[in-house]
This record gives C-alpha cells, structure tokens and sequence, in this order.
C-alpha cells in the first residue's frame, strides 16, 4: 500500500518533469540552453517514472532487473549522444548566447569571494 | 593484464545473456558462450579493451559516488524547474574554459559526463586536460569552479596507479 | 495511474515534436528527436504495466541502445555532408 503510494508519486513527479523539460525545449533560446532542457528530460523525469514502474514489480524479479538496465543505458547514453551533438554545433559555428560582462576567472582566484 | 580484461568481460557478457534468455537448454547456453566469445573477439580486434572500455579496476567506491550524484542531479533538476516556469526566464548562460586537475583519462570521462548529466552543466569540450563548460547560471558555474565534484570524482580511483 | 504517466509522456512528445518543426537549426531538431526517442522508451516500458504486459521491457531496452546509436549516425552524416568541414574537423584530431 505505502509502496503503491510512492510509485504513484514518483509517476506523477516524472510526467510533470518530463512536461516542464518539454515546455523548457521550446521557451530556451538556443541549441545549448535547450540541450539543459533534454538531459532534464533524460535524468529526472525518465529515472523518475522508471523508479516508480519498479515498485510496481512486486519484490525481486526480471522485470526489475530489465528496469534496472533501461535506467543504466539511459544514464550511459544521454551524456555521450549530448556531448557529440553539442561539440558537432559548435563546429558547425554555432555561437551560443551569452550573458555579457560575466567575470568568472576572477571570482576563480578569489575562491569566489568577489559578489557578482 | 588483457587476459584478465577479456576474460572478465566474457564472464559479464554471459551472466547478462543469461538471464535475459531464460533458457536453459544445453543447446542454447552453447551458443550463448560462442556468441560471447565472437563478442570478446571483435571486442580484442577493435582494441577497445583498455582501462576504459572495461574498467574492472573501479572499486566499489563508486556507489556511493552515484547516490551523491543522484542527490545532485535532482537538486539542480528542481532548480532548473523553477526557472522554467517562472514568467520571466531569469537564465544568464555562461561558457567557460577550466583545466582540471585530474590525470587520469577515465577519470576526465566520469567527470565531464557527471557535469553533463547534472541539468544545469554541460560539457562542450574536452581536449587533454582542458575542458569547455556550458552553464545556464552564473551560480552554477561558480560551483563548478570551487571544484567539489572534482574532488569526489578523485576520490573514486584514489590509489590506484597506471 | 499509468494512465496519467502516459498522458504527460505523449503531451511532452507533441511539444518535442513542435520544437522539431520550428527548430531553426538541424541541431535543434536533432536534438528534440533524441529526446523523442528517450520518451518512446518510457512510454512503451509504462504502455507494458498499462497492459499488464511486461514483455514490452524488451522492446523498450532494445530502442534505449538504437536510439543512441541513431543520434549518433545522424550527427555523423550531418559531419560529412560537406567535404570541407570534414577536413577541419580532422585536423583537429590529434
């Protein structure tokens, strides 16, 4: 009973986090802002539904174990097919926008002690 | 030292075949370890069985290096939210250069996909120990720049040499 | 319960789908179906528990691997397609 509720929560936690990653791929300005929205999508929303279909399985199983490898891939797979295609649009001259008058490398120094 | 690579690989390879078939026939489980060991061996000619292709030597410390990675990821996930659904999008995207100071190449790896799958980081670059980082908040870019996540990442191999 | 998992699964792709369409470079549209593809995965894993179906699984694990190497083979047509950017791109491999 308490492990149906919990599912359900985390069902429901990752259909709205899969929404919101959605809606962030069409409000974000540029291909790198969006790729932020698509890894939300990929981690947190997909590892949420996944962790809620796996206290349905109903104790130590095979299907756990396939849920279990579903949630590896995903996790393996999404930093790599993201950074390749990130690096492919910055080769292509893709500029990102940026924030100006940004410095970091001081704030680096100073151990981030200098307020923005 | 391959050897022991292969091999392990071979063992990894069957469990996972297996206990996905779920057949138990003679007949069957032979062909499943032929279809291993022609995996082992495209796998030896590619050259891809180094200390990064099949990393037995990460010890178990890596586990709770996950579970503190999961704790990130969905803090910065609930953070990314909040900014997504408020009226204003109140994002200051900044990318940067940083060397790090990790030696090691696998090392290099599990750090820049760690930054990537933490939502508000992503790693555009990496070329020998320089790495190129995109990030959504200036915030964030600090945290990355005070380095606790290198840290950890280190402490993963710590003592262990080549 | 499933239900609704699924729901928010299918408005996520249409507004994925929509980014697709306006996306102004390919690399957006790349990646919008790249997340596409992740979301096909939960859905056919959850469309399983919907059916009381667990064979699903199977399917959903096999298209978390192709989904993976599709992005990547698309990334790498759109390399190759001009002849000059592949020899820049090459330098710069050591």
């Amino acid at each position: 009973m308490i492990l149906d509720v919990l599912s359900w929560i985390f069902l429901l936690l990752g259909g709205a986090f899969v929404i919101i990653g959605a809606i962030g791929m069409l409000r974000l300005p540029d291909v790198f802002s969006r790729s932020h929205a698509a890894g939300m999508v990929d981690t947190f929303g997909a590892g949420m539904i996944v962790l809620g279909l796996m206290l349905q399985t109903g104790g130590i199983n095979l299907i756990l174990f396939k849920l279990v490898l579903i949630l590896f891939f995903i996790f393996f797979t999404s930093p790599a097919a993201n950074y390749a295609l990130v690096r492919a649009a910055l080769a292509d001259g893709a500029k990102p926008i940026l924030k100006e008058g940004v410095d970091l490398q001081s704030s680096e120094k100073e151990e981030g002690a200098k307020p923005l | 030292m391959n050897l022991r690579r292969s091999v392990t690989l071979w063992i990894i390879l069957y469990i996972f075949w297996y206990i996905l078939s779920g057949y138990h026939t003679p007949l069957l489980l032979t062909f499943g370890a032929i279809a291993c060991t022609i995996s082992v061996w495209i796998a030896h000619r590619m050259d891809v069985l180094d200390q990064e292709g099949n990393p037995i030597h990460l010890t178990l410390k890596i586990i709770p290096y996950w579970f503190w990675l999961g704790g990130e990821i969905i803090k910065a996930n609930f953070e990314l939210a909040k900014m997504l659904l408020s009226p204003k999008l109140e994002i200051s995207p900044v990318m940067f250069k940083m060397k790090t100071e990790l030696t090691n190449e696998l090392d290099r790896v599990i750090y820049a996909n760690s930054l990537t799958l933490t939502p508000i980081t992503i790693t555009v670059e990496q070329e020998g120990d320089e790495l190129e980082v995109h990030a959504l908040t200036v915030k964030a870019a600090q945290d990355i720049l005070g380095r606790d996540m290198e840290r950890r990442v280190k402490n993963i191999n710590d003592g262990w040499e080549g | 319960m499933f239900i609704a998992a699924t729901i928010a699964i299918l408005i996520a792709m249409a507004l994925g789908l929509v980014r697709a369409l306006l996306g102004p470079t390919i690399y957006d549209r790349i990646l919008s179906g790249n997340m596409f593809g992740t979301l096909t995965i939960i859905l056919i894993a959850v469309h399983g528990f919907l059916e009381g179906r667990p064979e699903f699984l199977d399917i959903a694990l096999v298209y978390a691997l192709i989904n993976f190497v599709a992005t990547i083979a698309v990334l790498k047509y759109f390399r190759i397609k001009s002849p000059d950017k592949n020899e820049t791109l090459q330098g710069e491999e050591p």
